[in-house]
This record gives C-alpha cells, structure tokens and sequence, in this order.
C-alpha cells in the first residue's frame, strides 16, 4: 500500500485528506497508540495553560507547609493537592510547569537531530564514495559511546545546563536519522522516478531534497517519535545526575535529584515526578508503536 | 571466518582511532588552560606552570601529544588521575568488576525473563497474556530508571526492609578481592552470611539495570518469533506432525534467537549508560559511578581516559556478537 504510494507520489500527488484518512484507519486500530494521543494531546494543553491552571507559583515557597503530604494523606492540605517539598513549593504547580519543559526539550531536540541527521543521511547516500565513508565512520564514532556518558562528558566540557545538555543529547541522537535516511536514500536512488527527474535535468539539491526525501519519511517519523521520548527521558537523567536544567528550575529530572535525600521521609516528593515522565514517555512511545503500524506496511500487526 | 573477522577489524581500527582523537581533544574544548585543567591545581606559579606544562607534554606540538597519548594508550597507559594520582588504568581493574558483576546479573535477568515471555507472548498472540506481557514491556522501556530505582528502594528497603539501600556487602564482612565479583569472593571467603549479603544487595541494581533490557529483549523475541512462525518450514514441520513443543522448541526458536543474540549484545551500550545511574542512586563502586564522581572532580584524564576505555569495551563485544552472528548464521558470512 505504502509501496504503491511511494512510487506514484512524485508523479501524482493523492489527495493529502485521503492518504490521512488512510493513516489515521490504521493509526486508530490500535488502541494503544490512541490512548497515547489522548494523553500526549492532554499534556501539551497542560503545558500550555500551566500559569492559568497552577494553583501557585513554580517557585514560592510556603514556609508554612514544609514536606505536607499530598491531600489524602493524614497531614494532607487541599491547598497543596500533591503535597510540598523541602521548601515548601507546591509539586503539582511544580509539575505543571515541568511538562512544558519536557515537552519544549522534546520538541527542540528532535528537531535539531531530526534536521542535522536527515541533512547528514541524504547527502552521504546520494553521493556515496568517500563523502558517505567518512559520515559514516564519524556516526560509528559517535555510537561507539554510550550515549548517556558521552552526553554526560558533552555537558561537562560546555557546562551544566538545559540549553547544554539539549544539544549535547541531539548531537548523540543524531546517528540514528543519518543511517535511517542514508539507508532509505540509497533503496530510493535506483528507483525508475528518480532516473527520471535527473534526465529530465533536476538539480543534485532538488533530486536529493523533493524527490528521494519525501518518500523516506516514514521510518524518519517513527524514529523521530523514539528520539522525542528518549531525549526527554535523557535530560531528565542529566538533570537528575545534576548536569542539566539546574536548579529552582522545575524540570521533572532537577526535581527527582532534589528530593533524593527524602525518599525514606516523603515518598511524594520522589513519586510523582518520576510517574510524569513515565506517563509522558509511555504515551509517545505508545503512539510510536502506533504510527509504525500505520506507516510501515511491512511491520505491521507483526 | 577470517576474512569476515579481518573485514570487521578494518572497520574497527579505524574508529577506535576516531574515537580516541574524540577523547584526547575533548580537554582541549574546555574552557581555561589545560595545563592547569590536566594537572588539577588553581594556582601555580611561571616556572611550576612551564615545568608542569613540560612534564605533561603540552609544549610540544599537538599531532605530537595525540601521537604520544596514542602510544600511551596502546601499551596500557592512560594517565593518572589528578585527584587520587593513581594511574588510571589500575582504577579501572579495580572497579570495572563491580561494574561487570551488576551488568552480568542484569543481561542474565532480563533474558531468563525476557525471552520466555516474548516466546509466550508470540504463542498466545493477541491474547490477554500477550497484552499484559507486551503493555509490562512498553512501561519497562519507557522506564526513567533513576526514578525506579528510587521506587526500588521506598519500598523494598524502606517499608519492607528487605534489602539494604547501598553498597555491595555489609560492612561486618571484609575479605580481600579475589576476582572482584562479591558474590564469588563472599564464597571464597567461607564467612557465614556473607554470600547472603552480597546477594541481597545486588537484587534492587540488577533488578533496576536489566528493566530496559528485559523489555527490548522480551518485545524483540516475540516479533522475531512471530516472524519465524509464520514460515513454511514451520509449518512443514507442524504438518509432519512434530509435537508443538518441537515445533516451537527447536524449528522456531532456533531461527527466531539469531535477531535476539544481536538485541542482547546491542545491549551492551544499553548496560553502560544505565550502569551510570544505577550506580549512583545505590551507591555501587563501579566504573559507571567512577564517571560521574570523576565529572564532579573535574578529574580530566580520568574521564578522558574513561570514555576511552568503555568505548573501546563496547566496540570489542559488539565485535564478539558479530562473530558470534557468523557463526549461527552462516548466510552473512559472505
């Protein structure tokens, strides 16, 4: 189906309502993947409304209500629905505010890996020869590291910091996108449309960004969806080693490392950041698994 | 055989190289002087800066430092470390065994697991069994482990007091290190409790490192199971009227294992950073931990030599399981 599509696509377009029609047949009979949307959709609202909908601000701290458990605990305040921490902020306005973070370093780290590894891929599997030896020698390099370590390392030499660690983990994500698009440039390059275009005297730039591209996108999609959930996953683990967004910053990750000292006191402090992330990287990674059902005929339902 | 183990080092070489002009000029990125960054100190004066800067090398030209390091690497040596001025290699053969300890109990965790129940998730696909195993297995690989680990310990060494929260034995047991793995040398040592406490300390790090492998392995097991299932040789081999244990026992899985001994050795990687972590929320002596408190120091050539030496761990065993790829499957020799 897909198959058919791509081959036809450069030619002749079908209608984009269709072909989303056609998706979202497959994308809705799993209903995993529409749980995760619905979630996913519901955290981007939050997101967005966090200064409407927190009940205080991200920092203020009551010094009043120092590790209140949550209000259904014994102690519990309904001021502070999920409980304060050790200064006394409220951790559901914490919360709040923290999707926004990780929704923002998702967005941005996909993005730079997303466009730097696509940019990469194409080129080193349109040209081939020693262009594509050395790309790829230089994304085994990268790989040959954990990419946690090297993000580590990365942030320690550029200095602690979210904007440091963001492009440190798009930089170690990055090898993905350009093996994935060089492996697609180069299934793509022999096809009859693509001979066709370059007789017809389009440019290297064009044969390479409007024709191949556009019809490598699918596995690029699934894997950008892996790379939103594991950079937030990433700089919620720096944060937590100390060396991403630094403190009062609310990031779920800073949050966790903070409270680590309470864990026997205060079992909310830890809980419920944690849960966040979990929450948030289940539902992309659940809607991951749905869009590789719908966009690759070969894996699907396997 | 040879060819293709030839062919692989060639691609190999090369990288390690890469990856060795990565770790040697990542130091010369920071920023201040590294003279003062390598040798640890604040302040020195001219003479001690210029002897210093001597000794370490830094006054020659660059190509002739990487050369020089290069050759350090290849005979063994990495450097010292400016905080504790050991060298680093004997740091790293000091901790590495912790570390290799905690990463086997969790590869072996997650495939006794892992791969059973992707095998029975296949079998009864579509079923609630499937669902349970494969939503389990998608949590698992969303799993931030830093927070599991904390989860962990709330509850099995705060409200149920079963495990101890860090360390790798009690502090009553002292013997000395005979092949750094606790669990063998607590035996050796023929203390009475003392295997009791290094076990009860490695289950909440084995169980918190293996989560991401077990998932990925269990959820790669039942695709590939369900691959080979749906081959003719077997249904051929159903259709002889081989038992279904057969069937699934030998035909199916013997096939459907080559894609899942590659995941396990992807894992490796995988192991590596969540050793990172892993160690640090239970206080695990291991190279993972040895990392981070290095970053802390600011101990350069510890990290420096660090990054060297694990890449280099990564690169051998993912060499290891192509061989092993060969061997079982003879199609990709050629």
């Amino acid at each position: 189906m897909a198959d058919t599509s791509a081959v036809e696509a450069p030619t002749q377009d079908p209608s984009s309502a269709r072909r989303f029609a056609e998706f979202w047949y497959y994308f809705s009979e799993n209903r995993g993947a529409v749980i995760g949307l619905v979630v996913f959709a519901i955290l981007v609202v939050v997101a967005g409304l966090a200064p409407l909908i927190a009940p205080h601000a991200p920092n203020a701290q009551y010094r009043d209500a120092v590790l209140v458990p949550p209000f259904w605990e014994e102690g519990g305040r309904a001021a502070y629905l999920l409980g304060t921490d050790a200064v006394g902020r409220d951790i559901l306005t914490r919360l709040l505010y923290g999707a926004r973070f990780s929704l923002f370093i998702g967005v941005i780290v996909t993005t730079l890996a997303l466009v730097g590894g696509i940019v990469v891929g194409v080129v080193a599997g349109f040209y081939r020869g020693w262009v594509d030896t050395v790309i790829m020698r230089v994304m085994d390099i990268i790989l040959a590291f954990p990419s946690l370590l090297l993000a580590l390392v990365l942030v320690a030499v550029l200095g602690p910091g979210l904007m440091n660690a963001m492009i440190a983990i798009a930089l170690v994500l990055q090898p993905h996108f350009v093996r994935l698009t060089r492996a697609a440039v180069m299934a793509e390059k022999g096809r009859e449309y693509v001979t066709a275009a370059q007789v017809a005297g389009a440019s290297s730039l064009r044969l390479m960004f409007r024709t191949i591209l556009p019809n490598c996108l699918a596995p690029l999609i699934v894997q950008a969806t892996l790379s939103f959930s594991n950079a937030i996953l990433d700089a919620a683990a720096l944060g937590f080693l100390g060396m991403g967004a630094q403190p009062p910053t609310p990031e779920w990750g800073t949050m966790l490392a903070e409270a680590r000292e309470f864990i026997l006191r205060a079992w909310w402090v830890v809980t419920f950041p944690g849960l966040a992330i979990l929450i948030t990287v289940l539902s992309i990674n659940l809607m991951g698994d749905g869009l590789r059902d719908a966009l690759d005929p070969k894996l699907k339902r396997s | 055989m040879l060819r293709f183990l030839l062919g692989r080092l060639a691609v190999l070489i090369p990288t390690f190289i890469g990856v060795s002009i990565i770790a040697f000029s990542f130091i010369r990125l920071l920023p201040g002087d590294p003279v003062m960054l390598m040798s640890g100190e604040r302040v020195m004066s001219e003479e001690r800066y210029q002897q210093i800067s001597h000794e370490l090398g830094y006054d020659r030209p660059i190509v002739v430092q990487y050369l020089d390091y290069l050759w350090g690497v290849v005979r063994g040596d990495f450097g010292t470390s400016v905080v504790t001025k050991q060298p680093i290699l004997d740091q790293f053969f000091t901790l590495f065994p912790a570390t290799l300890e905690l990463s086997l109990c969790a590869i072996v965790f997650a495939v006794v697991l892992g791969i059973p129940a992707g095998i029975f998730a296949a079998i009864k696909r579509g079923s609630f069994f499937d669902q349970t195993i494969m939503g389990t297995a998608l949590i698992g690989y969303s799993m931030p482990i830093f927070w599991w680990g904390l989860l962990l310990i709330i509850l099995f060494s705060g409200i149920l007091q079963w495990t101890p929260v860090s360390g790798r034995i009690s502090l009553m047991f002292f013997f000395p290190p005979v092949t750094g793995l606790m669990l063998v040398d607590s035996l050796l040592s023929g203390q009475a409790g003392a295997f009791r406490s290094a076990a009860s300390h490695l289950v909440l790090p084995t169980i918190v490192l293996g989560t991401i492998p077990l998932a990925v392995i269990a959820r790669q097991t039942r695709s590939a199971m369900l691959e080979v299932l749906g081959e003719d040789y077997v249904r051929t081999a159903r259709a002889k009227g081989l038992s279904p244990f057969r069937v699934i026992g030998v035909h199916a899985l013997r096939n459907a294992m080559i894609p899942v001994i590659t995941t396990i050795g992807l894992q490796v990687g995988v192991l590596m950073a969540g050793a990172i972590l892993t160690e640090t929320i239970f206080s695990w002596p291991g190279i993972g931990k040895w990392m981070v408190d290095s970053v802390f120091r600011r101990d350069y050539p510890v990290i420096q030599g660090g990054l060297l030496i694990i890449a280099g761990i990564i690169m051998l065993v993912n060499l290891a399981v192509d061989l092993l790829y060969g061997l079982i499957n003879p199609r990709i020799r050629h």
